[in-house]
C-alpha cells in the first residue's frame, strides 16, 4: 500500500498528488506502518519467531555444515547427486549464515527492540509515578480481607492508615496515603519494580550478546598449525597452515610471538580393562616468546588448558606421529630429510603417510603407505597397530616416480598423492613388493632411483590459534542476562491498597486488598504476612473471629504483564465482602483499571 | 593425573544399581496399585453420592452445573485457562470433587499403598545413591563421563528431585511415571550403554565437566517432572471439558490428579527454575567450549540442540504471558521442549558425529 502511494507521488502533477493524498490520506500509510509495527512487536509475533528460530536451527544438525567441515560438504554433495545441489541452493550447508536463518533472528531482534524500548519508557514512568488510585471496591481484588480495631485502642482511621503506611514502607513498598484526614482515608502501595527491570535487562542483554558475537566475527581470526617436536610457530600469516580471517581482519593485528614445541607426552590408560591403551593425558611442553626480543618462557599446553599469547589463545587440538626419513635420489644426493606428519586413520594411531620428493633427480619420487606404532600382521597379511605406543614402529610404503605435478602451481593436499600420472616402483602386487621399514633401516629403490631410510619417530601436535575480541563482552552480557532473568522470574510485583474508616461506636474498620502483576504464587502468603504485621502494629493479638473476616483468596486470575488490559475488574462477581459498617462508596462502576 | 581405577568398587556399584532397579520396580507396582485402588474407592463414593442426589431429584450433573451457576467463577469462560496464583477455584471449576486439591497439599486421608510406594522409592534412591557414589569412587572422579554414567546419575537425580518435591507437595500422583522412567533409565544404562569404570578422555578432564554437566542433568530432571505434569494436564483438561459438558468420566484415576490449571501453574514454576538451569548449562557449555576448542559457539550438533531446547522453553515462558497461548498450548510447548531434551540426550549423543562424541560407545 505504501508502495503504491510512493509511485503515484512520483508520477503525478501537484493537483493529482493532492487528489491521491485525498484518496489515501497520510494517516492510511502511517496507520499501515503502525499496524505492521504493532504486529511485529506483539507478544504473539515474538513467540512465533522464537519457535520458528528453534525449528530453523535444526537442519544445521542434520546436514554437514561448511564452516565446520567444508570437505565433508563437498563429499556429501558428490554422494547425493539427486538432491545435494538443491540443498546447497537452499543454503542448507550454511544454515547459520543463511538468508532465512538471519532473517528470522534479525526480525526477532527488531521485534525485541520494538518491545523493550516502549516497555522501558513505560516502566521508567511507572517507577516515578505514584501508586495507582485506590479502587472503589477492594473486595474484588484477588486477595482481600478486613480487620477491626476496637474502640478502646484509640486508633482512629487517620492513625490507622498512617501506621499501615509505615508497615508497608518497612516492607519495601512505595506508599502514597490519600485523603488522610477524610472519612475514608486510604493508601496505595507498590513494590517489585525490579521485576520489570530484570525483564528489560534480560532482553537488552540478549542484544548485547548478539552484537558481541557479530563483533567477534568481524575483527577476530583463527588458524591452524601442525608442529612436530622441535618446530617453532611464528605468529605471521605464513606461519599458519590454514588461516581464517574475520571480515575486518588486518595482518597488522598479528603480534609476531613465537611458540616452539619442545616435547609432547601422552599418558595411556594401562589400568582399566575396557579402555586399555586409551590416551588419558596429553601434555605439550612449549617455549614461548611474546615477541622476537622477549625472554623465553616454558609452559605446558594441554587439552582444556590453552596457552594465551599476544592476544590469542592457543589450543591443543590434535596429535600424532611423524616418522623421520631421509631420501636420497638416483644421484646419491639427499633430496629430502625430516619428519613426515602421519595422518590418523584408525585405532592405536594407525596412520597414513604420504611423502613427496620434488627435489629428487632425475625423476621426482612419491611414497604412500602407512605408519604403525606397534605393528602386527595377521596370517592373511593384514597389518594393524596393536598399541598406541612405539613398541614396534613400522613404515610400509609403496613408491612411485614421475611428475608430481607440483610445479603447475595449483595447491595440493599434502596428505594425498595423486598417482595417476606416476609410475609405480614398489607395490604389493608388483614383483618388487612394498617397502617395509623399521627404525634405522634403509631400503634401496629399484632401477637405481635412490634410497629411503627410516631414521626415527617424533610426535607432532595440531594447534588452533584463536583471537576473538567479542568474547569477553559476550560473557558479560550473558551474565547480565541471567541476572535479569532471575530478577524477572523471582521478584514479585505487587500492589496493596488499604482503606480505613471509623464507625459511630468508635471502632476502626480496615480493609485491604492485594494485586499481583504477572505470575505470583505467593500473593496469598504476602496477604497473610501483612495481616500479621498489621495485627502486631495495632495489638490485635486476640482477634475476635466473629467480628472479623478471615483472609480469603478470591482466586481472580492475576493479570499478566503484557496483556495490560487484564486488571482487578475481571474479578469475581461476588457480593461485596466489606463489613457493612465500612461504607465503601460502591458505585455502579467497578474499580478503576490499575494501569 | 587422575586417581586410580578401583574395579571392585565398580562392581559394587553395578550391584547397587541392580538392587535399586529391583526396589523401584516394587515401588512402581505400589504406586500403580494406589492409583487403581483410589480410583475404585472414589467411584464408590461417587455412586453413593449420585444415588442420594438422585433421590433428592436433583440432576446428577448438578455437581458440575452448580459450579458454573453458583460459584464465584462466573466470569468469562476462558478465565480458568489463564495463569493465576490462586488455584483452588480452578479445582472447583473442574466440577464437584473431580480432582485432587489444587494446592497439592497432603490431605488428611491415608493412602496406604502410596505410603508404601514412597517408602520403597526412598529405599531405592538410597541404594541407587550408594551405586552412584561407589561408581565415583571406583572411577576416582565425578560419575558423569559417559552415557552409562549420565543415565545412572541422571536417574538418581530424577528420583531425588521427585522425593524432595514430595516433602512440600503431594505429587504422589506422578509416582508411577517418575519411578517408571527411573527404571527405564537404569535398564537402558545397564543393557545398552554399559561401560566399565575408566578414566576420562582428556577432552573431558576439566572442572567444567563437574559444573556444566551437573547443572544440565539437574535441569533435565526438573524438565522430566514438568513433562509428566504437562502430559497429565492435557489429559485432565480434556477430561474436565468432557465432564463439564455432561459427558461420562472414563478416567476415574485422574481424580487423584489436581486440576489442569493447578498442574499448569506448578509446572510453570518448576520450568522457570529448570530454564534458569538450562541457561547456565548453555553458558557454562559455551565457556567450556572456549577453553577446550577455542570458540565459545560453533553450532556443533550438541550445541544446536542445547540452543533449540533453550529457545523452545523461552517460547514456553512467552506463551504463558501471551493471551490465547496459555493452558493447553503452553503444555504442548513444555512437552515439545522435553522431547528435544530426550532427543539431545539419546539420538544426538549416539548417532551424530560432533565434537561432543564422548558417549563412551
Ligand atoms: C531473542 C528472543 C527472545 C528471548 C530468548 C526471550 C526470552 C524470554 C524469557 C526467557 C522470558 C521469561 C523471563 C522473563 O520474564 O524475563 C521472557 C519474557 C518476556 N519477553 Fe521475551 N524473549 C525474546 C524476545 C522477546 C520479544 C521480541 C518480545 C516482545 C515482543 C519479548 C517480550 C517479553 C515479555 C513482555 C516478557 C515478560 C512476560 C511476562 O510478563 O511474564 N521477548 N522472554
Amino acid at each position: 500500500m505504501s508502495e503504491r502511494v510512493k509511485v503515484k507521488k512520483k508520477q503525478s502533477a501537484p493537483a493529482a498528488e493532492a487528489k491521491a493524498n485525498a484518496a489515501l490520506p497520510a494517516l492510511g500509510v502511517k496507520g499501515m506502518l503502525r499496524w505492521a509495527w504493532t504486529q511485529l512487536t506483539s507478544m504473539r509475533t515474538a513467540l512465533f519467531l522464537l519457535l520458528l528460530l528453534a525449528v530453523a536451527a535444526v537442519p544445521g544438525s542434520l546436514f554437514p555444515q561448511r564452516p565446520a567441515n567444508p570437505a565433508v560438504v563437498t563429499q556429501y554433495i558428490k554422494d547425493h547427486p539427486d538432491y545435494g545441489k538443491l540443498l546447497d541452493s537452499l543454503q542448507l550447508y550454511d544454515v547459520y549464515s543463511s538468508a532465512w536463518f538471519s532473517a528470522i533472528y534479525l526480525l526477532l531482534f527488531i521485534s525485541l527492540i520494538g518491545c523493550v524500548v516502549p516497555r522501558a519508557i513505560a516502566h521508567y514512568r511507572a517507577m516515578r509515578s505514584q501508586p495507582p488510585r485506590t479502587p472503589q471496591r477492594l473486595s474484588r481484588l484477588p486477595e482481600y480481607a478486613t480487620m477491626v480495631i476496637p474502640s478502646g485502642a484509640g486508633i482512629p482511621a487517620s492513625e490507622a492508615i498512617k501506621s499501615a503506611a509505615g508497615v508497608l514502607r518497612k516492607r519495601g513498598y512505595r506508599v502514597e496515603v490519600r485523603d488522610a484526614d477524610g472519612a475514608l482515608p486510604s493508601l496505595g502501595a507498590e513494590r517489585g519494580f525490579l521485576k520489570e527491570v530484570g525483564n528489560l535487562v534480560f532482553h537488552t542483554s540478549l542484544i548485547g550478546v548478539l552484537v558481541s558475537v557479530a563483533a567477534g566475527g568481524l575483527f577476530g581470526y583463527s588458524g591452524q598449525r601442525i608442529l612436530v617436536e622441535g618446530d617453532t610457530f611464528v605468529n605471521t600469516l605464513v606461519g599458519y597452515d590454514q588461516f581464517n580471517p574475520g571480515t575486518n581482519f588486518q595482518s597488522s593485528q598479528l603480534q609476531p610471538y613465537s611458540l616452539q614445541l619442545d616435547k609432547f607426552n601422552i599418558t595411556f590408560d594401562r589400568e582399566s580393562r575396557g579402555k586399555f591403551g586409551q590416551p588419558i593425558d596429553f601434555a605439550a611442553t612449549v617455549t614461548t616468546k611474546e615477541n622476537p626480543d622477549a625472554p623465553a618462557k616454558q609452559e605446558i599446553l594441554k587439552v582444556n588448558d590453552p596457552v594465551t599469547l599476544g592476544g590469542t589463545s592457543i589450543y591443543l587440538t590434535g596429535n600424532g606421529y611423524a616418522p623421520v626419513v631421509t631420501i636420497r635420489d638416483g644421484a646419491g644426493n639427499v633430496a629430502m630429510q625430516g619428519p613426515v606428519v602421519a595422518k590418523l586413520q584408525g585405532d592405536n594411531y594407525y596412520s597414513s603417510v604420504v611423502i613427496k620428493v620434488p627435489d629428487a633427480k632425475p625423476d621426482q619420487l612419491g611414497f604412500a603407505g602407512f605408519f604403525l606404532p606397534t605393528a602386527f600382521v595377521t596370517n592373511e597379511g593384514v597389518s594393524f597397530s596393536g598399541d598406541p605406543e612405539l613398541f614396534n614402529p613400522q613404515l610400509s610404503l609403496n613408491s612411485y616416480y614421475g611428475d608430481l605435478g607440483l610445479d603447475a602451481g595449483a595447491p595440493q593436499n599434502v596428505f594425498e598423492l595423486d598417482v595417476k600420472k606416476l609410475t609405480p616402483l614398489n607395490a604389493r602386487n608388483l614383483p618388487t613388493k612394498g617397502i617395509t621399514l623399521t627404525p634405522g633401516s634403509t631400503y634401496t629403490l629399484p632401477d637405481g632411483k635412490g634410497t629411503i631410510s627410516f631414521d626415527g619417530v617424533k610426535r607432532y601436535i595440531g594447534v588452533d590459534i584463536h583471537h576473538n575480541p567479542g568474547q569477553v563482552s559476550a560473557l558479560v552480557f550473558a551474565l547480565l542476562a541471567v541476572a535479569g532473568l532471575i530478577l524477572s522470574l523471582y521478584v514479585n510485583r505487587r500492589r496493596v491498597w488499604v482503606r480505613t474508616g471509623t464507625v459511630a461506636d468508635g471502632r476502626t474498620m480496615v480493609e485491604y486488598g492485594l494485586l499481583a502483576r504477572g505470575e505470583d504464587h505467593r500473593l496469598a502468603g504476602e496477604a497473610a504476612a501483612l495481616r500479621k504485621l498489621f495485627s502486631g502494629e495495632w495489638q490485635l493479638e486476640a482477634e475476635d473471629p466473629a467480628a472479623d473476616h478471615t483472609p480469603q483468596s478470591q482466586q481472580t486470575p492475576s493479570p499478566t504483564g503484557d496483556n495490560g488490559a487484564g486488571s482487578a475488574d475481571n474479578g469475581a462477581g461476588s457480593a461485596d465482602n466489606a463489613p457493612g459498617s465500612v461504607t465503601t462508596p460502591a458505585g455502579p462502576t467497578g474499580p478503576e483499571k490499575d494501569q | 593425573m587422575p586417581f586410580g581405577i578401583n574395579e571392585t568398587m565398580g562392581q559394587y556399584s553395578e550391584l547397587f544399581m541392580l538392587l535399586a532397579a529391583g526396589t523401584y520396580t516394587v515401588a512402581f507396582i505400589a504406586f500403580a496399585w494406589d492409583l487403581a485402588k483410589s480410583s475404585k474407592a472414589l467411584r464408590a463414593v461417587d455412586l453413593k453420592a449420585a444415588q442420594s442426589v438422585a433421590a433428592a431429584k436433583v440432576p446428577v450433573a448438578a455437581g458440575v452445573a452448580a459450579d458454573s451457576a453458583g460459584s464465584r467463577l462466573s466470569g468469562p469462560a476462558d478465565r480458568a485457562e489463564r495463569p493465576t496464583s490462586s488455584t483452588k477455584s480452578a479445582a472447583n471449576a473442574a466440577g464437584g470433587a473431580a480432582t485432587a486439591d489444587g494446592d497439592m497439599k497432603y490431605a488428611a486421608e491415608r493412602r496406604v499403598p502410596a505410603r508404601v510406594a514412597v517408602a520403597l522409592t526412598v529405599l531405592g534412591a538410597v541404594i541407587h545413591g550408594a551405586g552412584v557414589v561407589t561408581r565415583a569412587l571406583g572411577a576416582g572422579r565425578v560419575p558423569w563421563g559417559n552415557m552409562y554414567e549420565f543415565l545412572t546419575t541422571g536417574a538418581f537425580l530424577v528420583a531425588a528431585v521427585f522425593l524432595l518435591a514430595l516433602i512440600r507437595r503431594d505429587l504422589r500422583f506422578l509416582g508411577t511415571f517418575v519411578v517408571g522412567l527411573v527404571i527405564i533409565m537404569l535398564v537402558a544404562a545397564s543393557v545398552a550403554f554399559w561401560t566399565p569404570v575408566g578414566h576420562l578422555v582428556p577432552a573431558l578432564q576439566s572442572y567444567w565437566l563437574v559444573i556444566h554437566v551437573s547443572i544440565a542433568v539437574l535441569s533435565s530432571a526438573l524438565f522430566t517432572l514438568t513433562f509428566a505434569m504437562s502430559a497429565l494436564q492435557l489429559v485432565q483438561s480434556h477430561r474436565q471439558k468432557t465432564v463439564a459438558a455432561g459427558g461420562t468420566d472414563k478416567l476415574g484415576f485422574m481424580r487423584l490428579v489436581p486440576s489442569a490449571l493447578s498442574l499448569e501453574n506448578l509446572s510453570y514454576r518448576i520450568n522457570a527454575i529448570a530454564f534458569i538451569g538450562w541457561t547456565f548449562t548453555l553458558m557454562f557449555g559455551a565457556i567450556w567450549a572456549e577453553k577446550a576448542w577455542g570458540r565459545f559457539w560453533g553450532w556443533d550438533t550438541k550445541e544446536v540442540w542445547t540452543f533449540v531446547i533453550w529457545v523452545v522453553y523461552a517460547g514456553y515462558l512467552h506463551a504463558r504471558a501471551t493471551r490465547g497461548w496459555t493452558g493447553t498450548r503452553a503444555a504442548w510447548l513444555s512437552i515439545v521442549g522435553y522431547l528435544c531434551v530426550i532427543f539431545n540426550f539419546t539420538i544426538v549423543n549416539t548417532f551424530f558425529n560432533g565434537l561432543h562424541s564422548y558417549s563412551g560407545l
